[in-house]
């Protein structure tokens, strides 16, 4: 049970299939929710070990939902990983301003959802423990 | 010696005037954007070499960047004025007094090179409105589709590999992902289909007539580009064609259709439609020949081709642009893929501008036309002079091209052309005078 809870907000449906059955293959309980307006209460019902964050919700943009959660000290260290379909440039830095603890555009290797995840839940538990 | 406060304003407007980003220029001129930016804001002063590199780049005289200066400023303060007139805010404020001009640049230098550099900032700050205007008509539409691109093609790859790299893959799953593979490869052929039809439209889309000229050409597309009154033994009064014609909604479009008309129909006469059609299929399109033939000149026989009615054989699909001793293109009809600039100045590659430089001499050129699908076309120019106010009056140059279908085999010395700088995606081209907002997107 330890870090293994990931809530993936993500409207696509074919992208959070295919994402959950990867994770769900490497061990992770995987969640999902499709709507931006209802993210900020899921986080804080379920209480996941990281969030997977898609830039372009209908309803909020992920980076509003991002700039909420870290002014809640409960979330500010919760590990988020934004994915957006804008190449690198400008919406890399927004997210990176807006607190993303790490940041894939798409279109990604299924390899890279995994390995990202880990390695910004592994930084965080590092940084608790430290 | 004491260089004006404002070199940075002048390379700041002279860059924007350019079109020419800021990172472009610094590169050139081998220092930071950030150093180029407070340079800009005369923040920071220039250095004699980087100046004369900073000139070179823009393409001016150092001096017309630094001690420039005065002429500069009273430029500046004029221009100030004239567009503050022609806003209506200075009647209400009391007129400046322009006479007095060099008084208040000598007493307030200050107050002068700020109010000039106010005025300098408003018209680069309109010159990036205007261009805004202009990707705005494409951009929503397109960063919505690029999106849909996207998340279809994330799908499709993230789906496809796990299908491929999970040997142990449950039946269920399987198929699921196999539905998916479909559904989303469905959804990118629907929106790459959207987009082609979107840009062809981008094409066609008439946005509101503004100019005489298109006007004209929008009363003449309507009319099939052929006036088959003038074709009789008398025809009618030229007025009689543009009575109660909504194309041609104001004075300035109607003089140019009267215009336009009284050429026609000279050009019928010295061209017969009925024999001009049987030396046609005589001895083909060949202007020259043509011209010969009827002893007509060389600009009847270009129009003629391009404004014939529909169905004479032998007569290829034809686009003619006609352009003044400016440059300026004063008659367009595009033939279907060569693609013509609705504003603004042409590719300066196109023979027709060859032609300006060499009048009397006929041009043959086959080019290849910059786009998303290139095309060749064979194109004929040839410039000729008038002197519509007698042996001493004006020598007004006139230059056309005739536009028609490309011969079957390539041969070597065909041009690449585009339309114009600003559409075009040739990248390196030597005859580019402003980057292109293709590349930069």
């Amino acid at each position: 049970m330890s870090g293994k809870h990931v809530l993936l907000i993500e409207d696509e449906p074919h992208i959070a299939e295919a994402i959950r059955f990867i994770l769900t293959r490497a061990g992770w309980e995987v969640s999902l929710e499709t709507s931006g307006a209802a993210a900020l209460g899921r986080i804080a019902d379920e209480g996941p070990d990281a969030v997977i964050l898609d830039l372009m919700l209908p309803g909020r943009s992920g980076l509003e939902i991002l700039t909420d959660l870290r002014a809640k000290p409960r979330f500010a260290d919760l590990p988020v990983l934004m994915l957006t379909a804008r190449g690198q440039g400008r919406d890399r830095e927004a997210a990176e301003r807006a607190g993303a603890s790490a940041f894939l555009a798409k279109p990604f290797a299924n390899g890279d959802v995994l390995a990202c995840l880990e390695a910004i839940v592994a930084r965080a538990h590092s940084v608790r423990s430290a | 010696m004491a260089r004006s406060a404002l070199t940075g304003t002048r390379i700041r407007e002279r860059r924007t005037a350019l079109r020419m980003k800021q990172a472009d220029l610094a590169r050139a001129a081998g220092i930071s954007p950030a150093y180029l930016n407070l340079i800009e804001h005369n923040r920071r002063r220039v250095g004699d070499s980087l100046l004369e590199q900073l000139a070179q780049v823009l393409g001016v005289d150092p001096v017309a960047l630094s001690e420039g200066a005065e002429g500069v400023l009273f430029d500046g303060l004029r221009e100030a004025l004239a567009s503050a007139e022609t806003e209506g805010s200075a009647q209400a404020a009391g007129l400046p007094e322009l006479e007095r001009i060099e008084e208040f640049v000598g007493r307030f230098p200050g107050w002068a090179a700020v109010l000039a550099g106010r005025q300098a900032r408003v018209a680069a700050l309109e010159r990036v409105v205007e261009s805004y205007s202009e990707r705005m008509a494409q951009d929503p539409f397109l960063l919505a589709s690029l999106h849909e691109v996207l998340s279809a093609v994330t799908s499709l790859r993230s789906t496809a590999a796990i299908l491929v790299e999970t040997e142990d893959i449950e039946p269920e799953w399987r198929a699921r992902f196999l539905r998916t593979i479909q559904d989303e490869s469905l959804r990118l052929s629907d929106t790459a289909e959207a987009l082609v039809g979107y840009l062809d439209e981008l094409e066609e889309a008439e946005t509101g007539l503004s100019s005489p000229l298109e006007q004209v050409e929008a009363w003449l597309s309507m009319r099939g580009w052929h006036l088959p009154e003038l074709e009789q033994p008398d025809p009618p009064e030229p007025e009689t064609l543009i009575e109660g014609v909504a194309e041609l909604a104001s004075g300035a479009a109607r003089k140019l259709a009267l215009a336009h008309i009284a050429r026609a129909a000279e050009d019928a006469r010295a061209l017969p439609l009925a024999p001009f059609a049987a030396a046609l299929l005589e001895c083909g399109s060949d202007p020259a020949r043509l011209a010969q033939r009827f002893g007509a000149p060389m600009g009847a026989v270009f129009r003629r081709l391009a404004t014939l009615p529909a169905g004479i054989e032998g007569a290829p699909p034809a686009g003619l642009v006609i352009c003044d001793g400016s440059g300026t293109l004063t008659f367009r009809r595009a033939a279907p893929g060569f693609t013509m600039p609705r504003f603004g100045a042409a590719c300066p590659l196109w023979p027709l501008y060859e032609a300006l430089t060499r009048p009397m001499q006929p041009i043959r050129t086959v080019v290849d036309m910059a786009g998303r699908l290139p095309q060749r076309f064979l194109t004929y120019a040839f410039c000729a002079p008038r002197q519509p106010a007698g042996f001493e009056g004006p020598v007004l140059m006139e230059a056309m091209m005739l536009i028609l279908p490309p011969p079957p085999e390539r041969a070597s010395g065909e041009r690449p052309v585009g339309s114009s700088c600003r559409i075009c995606p040739r990248a390196d081209c030597v005859g580019r005078r402003e980057p292109s907002i293709l590349s930069e997107a």
